[in-house]
């Protein structure tokens, strides 16, 4: 951040802040119509592609969480799948009492949201590599608790219920469309709190965690509400899931692979800015699809590429486009505009609302 | 040695010349009146090369400018002070010196040989130890621990831990006890034995002061004579005015990463370094000398 | 008094998750870097014993003086390539990076192997056999070789790091890595010292597993890393004494959870491990508080 001193007076009332260097009401346009034409696809596109988008959106939902938990809050987690798991299991069992899972899914999703409040409890205190273990550890162990009830399935799992009187074709759209709306709430959740005043105490406190504090950031509130927010987001994904598997597995919704997709998307794509989940879920479908009878391959090229990028391409994919493009899909820094700049060249004085790492 | 000039005499002044012990500080020191006890004292066999030398060092810290083409040289035997206010730059340099920092600009070199690519630990068996701010001893190990990893990669030379022992005799009590529970004075002892058994050629002393009571403060100066006896060259960064002049040979003052004073202690009034360590108007009365020698 | 049984099978089990520990313990405590990775490492150590033997013929018990060198010194390059450069970048980065490995690895051994599970098995030595304590107590040889081994390995570990050398500097160096430098240590290297035992020591840990029960390429994280984790922070940070009282506490827990139901040996060590958590933070045999 560099800062420029003009040394003639200038008034202050010729200097501008705004959220972006154009005007983001063209953003919000662009953003409905993707939307507006996403939600046709059941329409116009064969049932396999739409099976891809369910997946993708499962992935990206779990991408922008753990890219708001890891690339804002600071939190590292490895032990997601916890939430995705919880999240398919309420599911599951509000179905099994008659509830249907579409419209249980809200509800599991809040499920899981109460439940991480205990949990985050557990796993606070611990420092940055511990608290990454902690949560795995916290995720197996809600596994195996879950895996003692012959009602759920034990360990073999259980099939969804309430679902076999829809038609297959009603079926994959419905399920399509919770997928979407799940994802289009889960970013547009995380861009807004990032634009409010959460998203100001989170840079507060990657800057200055002391002064923060003593300014009346009350951090651990913040990292808290971002670990729930976080298990609102997997459990809703793991609730899509559910969906979409019509099955519920343990080893399948608690596997610690969900862990390693959505990071692994997070920062391939560009950790801490909200277009990088975006750009890291599709890198990971094409992978995913390119590689599709190789099974273990796509989990081998997504960690190396993953690995030489968070060492080499720290801010990953989208950070190589911002940097040489300076485009914003989802704006949430500041752009300061010096008097008697035209619309164009404003100053880059760009503070920029994002993750960055500190030298140890 | 000249007597300071008249008028107003701020207290860092007081006690120059008065002490016995001030005076002893200055016996190994270049201008001394022939009572010198090290082979450097004697102005005859002076080396004209110095031993440190910093040319044009220019260090940043991310986007601020630390230092601004600092230049210094030290020849062997001499104790050679920077001062300045927080945030002058004094430590940076230090550090840079030591290797903690790389310089954007510049370069630093031991007796003609430029270390400026040099990693830090390269450096320390090249001949140059500090004594960090703050003391950083390794807390969870005993002073005897302290003082043997000192002595890992040390050079030849007098310096031995029975040696330090000898010459802070508190410490061979109590070297079996964990660093991290010894006052602060007596950290800043072991601190100094943990340089000082590498045999350096060069000392490197940043703010022996800080955080210390001016009685043990005292007390640690005192140590100087003994320690440049053994032929070892100082360098120390002070932000406590009246103590570097006591001590040092040559003094330099920095000022928001640029020099805004050098020469004797005898030779600068204590108006000017009372306006080049805040930077008044006027403070480039007395210009800086080019390094010439002392 | 079948419980004494179950005690004392817990406790030489505990010994076998002590040397999984505390090659994790190691690295944390000099480098401040928790190896996600740290699990599959004792499996591959497991996958390369079977290739040894294999290859050479050489009795079960004695692979690890193959395998043990090999995988301190692959330790070491990794250390000094992969991981310091990531701990250059950060604390986020190294977390990144050794998630990373520890996916290839799995994957890859998935890949290039296969994903049955494997037993290095004992050959044909006595340790397969048990003796027998009174009527209630039985002790498999192997077990009891295993724990004797683990407690022979830390003790060496805790005097090698408060009596030798380089133990000095490694201590050092985990103390205050910038003033070691002063003194004229390459901190890079001891790193790659502190890795390179780490590495030996889970991986002969690995063979041990190997020979007492089997592996498959998720066993790494499935089992080895939640089980080390638990013991460090069971028995606390900081002190190797610590890590043996881990994974005793933890192979007593499990061993009580599997007499109460069989399925429930995982699930209690870690409800040990979460209580442990909330209750005592710093661990067993930490006097302070740790922040």
């Amino acid at each position: 951040m560099s800062v420029v001193t003009e040394t003639t007076a200038r008034s202050e009332e010729n200097y501008r802040v705004t959220r972006s260097r154009r005007n983001v009401a063209w953003t919000w346009i662009g953003a409905l119509v993707v939307v507006v034409v996403l939600a046709l696809f059941p329409y116009i596109v064969y049932s396999g592609t739409t099976t891809i988008m369910v997946q993708a959106f499962i992935v990206l939902t779990l991408a922008s969480m753990w890219n708001l938990m890891a690339g804002y809050a600071g939190l590292v987690s490895v032990g997601q799948q916890a939430f995705v798991g919880l999240g398919a299991y309420f599911v599951l069992l509000l179905a099994l009492h008659g509830l249907s899972p579409f419209g249980g899914l809200p509800v599991a999703a809040i499920g899981c949201g109460v439940a991480a409040v205990p949990l985050w409890w557990l796993v606070s205190r611990l420092r940055s590599g511990y608290f990454a273990i902690a949560t795995w550890v916290l995720a197996t162990t809600v596994m195996l608790f879950i895996e003692k009830f012959p009602s759920l399935g034990s360990g073999t799992g259980m099939p969804l219920p309430g679902l076999s009187g829809y038609s297959p074709t009603l079926l994959v759209a419905y399920t399509y469309w919770i997928g979407l709306a799940v994802t289009v709430l889960a970013l547009g959740t995380v861009y807004l709190l990032l634009r409010g005043r959460l998203g100001l105490v989170l840079t507060a406190i990657r800057d200055d965690e002391g002064a923060a504090r003593s300014s009346g950031a009350r951090v651990g509130l913040a990292r808290m509400l971002v670990f729930v927010i976080a298990a609102i987001g997997c459990g809703a994904a793991g609730g899509v899931l559910a969906i979409s598997q019509l099955i519920v597995q343990p080893s399948a919704v608690f596997s610690v692979q969900w862990t390693a997709e959505m990071a692994f998307a997070v920062i391939i794509g560009g950790l801490g800015t909200i277009e990088g989940p975006i750009l890291g879920t599709a890198v990971y479908i094409i992978l995913q699809q390119t590689l599709a009878s190789y099974n273990a391959w796509y989990l081998i090229i997504l960690g190396l590429v993953a690995i030489v990028i968070a060492l080499f391409a720290r801010r990953g994919l989208w950070g190589l486009v911002d940097e040489h493009l300076h485009v914003r899909l989802f704006p949430v820094g500041y752009w300061l505009w010096a008097p008697g700049s035209n619309g164009r060249r404003g100053l880059r004085l760009r503070l920029r609302l994002r993750r960055g790492e500190r030298h140890s | 040695m000249t007597e300071p000039p008249k008028g107003r005499r701020p207290a860092w002044t007081e006690e120059r010349g008065t002490s016995d012990e001030g005076r002893r500080g200055f016996e190994g020191a270049p201008e001394a009146s022939g009572k010198g006890s090290g082979p450097e004292a004697s102005g005859a066999s002076r080396a004209s090369t110095p031993l440190l030398e910093v040319r044009d060092l220019t260090v940043h810290h991310g986007q601020l400018r630390a230092l601004d083409h600092i230049s210094l040289r030290v020849f062997p035997g001499e104790v050679y002070a920077i001062i300045g206010a927080n945030g002058a730059g004094k430590s940076t340099l230090l550090r840079t010196i030591a290797g903690l920092h790389q310089p954007t600009e510049g370069s630093v070199l031991l007796d003609g040989q430029d270390l400026t690519r040099l990693r830090p630990e390269r450096r320390a068996t090249q001949g140059i130890a500090m004594v960090p701010e703050g003391r950083r001893l390794f807390g969870s190990l005993t002073v005897q621990e302290n003082l043997q990893i000192g002595a890992t990669y040390a050079r030849e030379g007098p310096w031995t831990i029975d040696r330090v022992y000898e010459i802070f005799d508190w410490m061979s009590q109590r070297k079996t006890q964990r660093t991290a529970q010894l006052s602060g004075g007596e950290q800043q002892a072991v601190a100094i034995g943990r340089a000082l058994v590498a045999n350096p050629r060069v000392l490197l002393l940043d703010e022996l002061s800080l955080g210390l009571a001016p009685v043990v403060v005292q007390r640690i100066y005192a140590m100087l004579p003994q320690i440049l006896a053994t032929g070892l060259t100082v360098l120390l960064v002070e932000q406590d005015v009246s103590q570097a002049l006591r001590v040092a040979t040559r003094i330099q003052c920095l000022l928001e990463g640029r020099t805004t004073l050098e020469g004797r202690p005898s030779d600068v009034t204590a108006d000017q370094v009372e306006a080049a360590y805040f930077g008044l108007a006027g403070a480039a009365a007395a210009p800086p000398d080019e390094g010439t020698e002392p | 008094m079948d419980w004494v049984n179950d005690v004392i099978q817990g406790i030489l089990t505990g010994g076998l998750y002590a040397l999984f520990a505390c090659g994790l313990s190691l690295m944390f405590g000099v480098m401040k870097v928790v190896n996600l990775a740290h699990g599959d490492l004792a499996v591959i150590g497991g996958y390369v014993a079977l290739a040894v033997i294999t290859i050479t013929h050489i009795p079960v018990l004695w692979s690890f003086v193959i395998v043990v060198p090999i995988m301190a010194g692959f330790g070491y390059v990794l250390q000094r390539t992969l991981i310091q450069a990531a701990l250059d970048r950060g604390v986020l980065t190294t977390l990144i990076v050794t998630f990373g490995l520890s996916v290839v690895i799995e994957n890859a051994l998935l890949q290039f192997v296969n994903a049955n599970s494997h037993s290095l098995g004992t050959g044909n030595s006595i340790i397969t056999s048990s003796f027998s304590i009174g009527s209630q107590i039985q002790i498999a040889y192997l077990l009891l070789l295993i724990f004797v081994v683990a407690v022979v390995v830390l003790l060496s570990l805790q005097y090698f790091l408060s009596a030798s050398k380089y133990g000095r500097m490694i201590r050092a160096v985990a103390d205050d890595k910038e003033a070691a430098q002063l003194s004229g240590i390459d901190y890079r290297h001891v790193f790659g010292i502190a890795a390179a035992i780490a590495f030996g020591t889970v991986a002969l840990a690995g063979i041990g597993y190997g020979m007492y029960s089997q592996f498959s390429p998720t066993t790494g994280t499935d089992t080895i890393l939640l089980f080390a984790f638990a013991a460090v922070v069971i028995g606390g940070l900081g002190s190797l004494w610590g890590t043996l009282v881990g994974g005793v506490v933890l192979g007593v827990a499990q061993e009580i959870g599997s007499q109460i139901n069989q399925s429930d040996q995982l699930l209690a060590g870690y409800i040990v491990f979460l209580v442990v958590l909330v209750i005592r933070p710093q661990g067993l045999t930490t006097r302070r508080a740790q922040s």
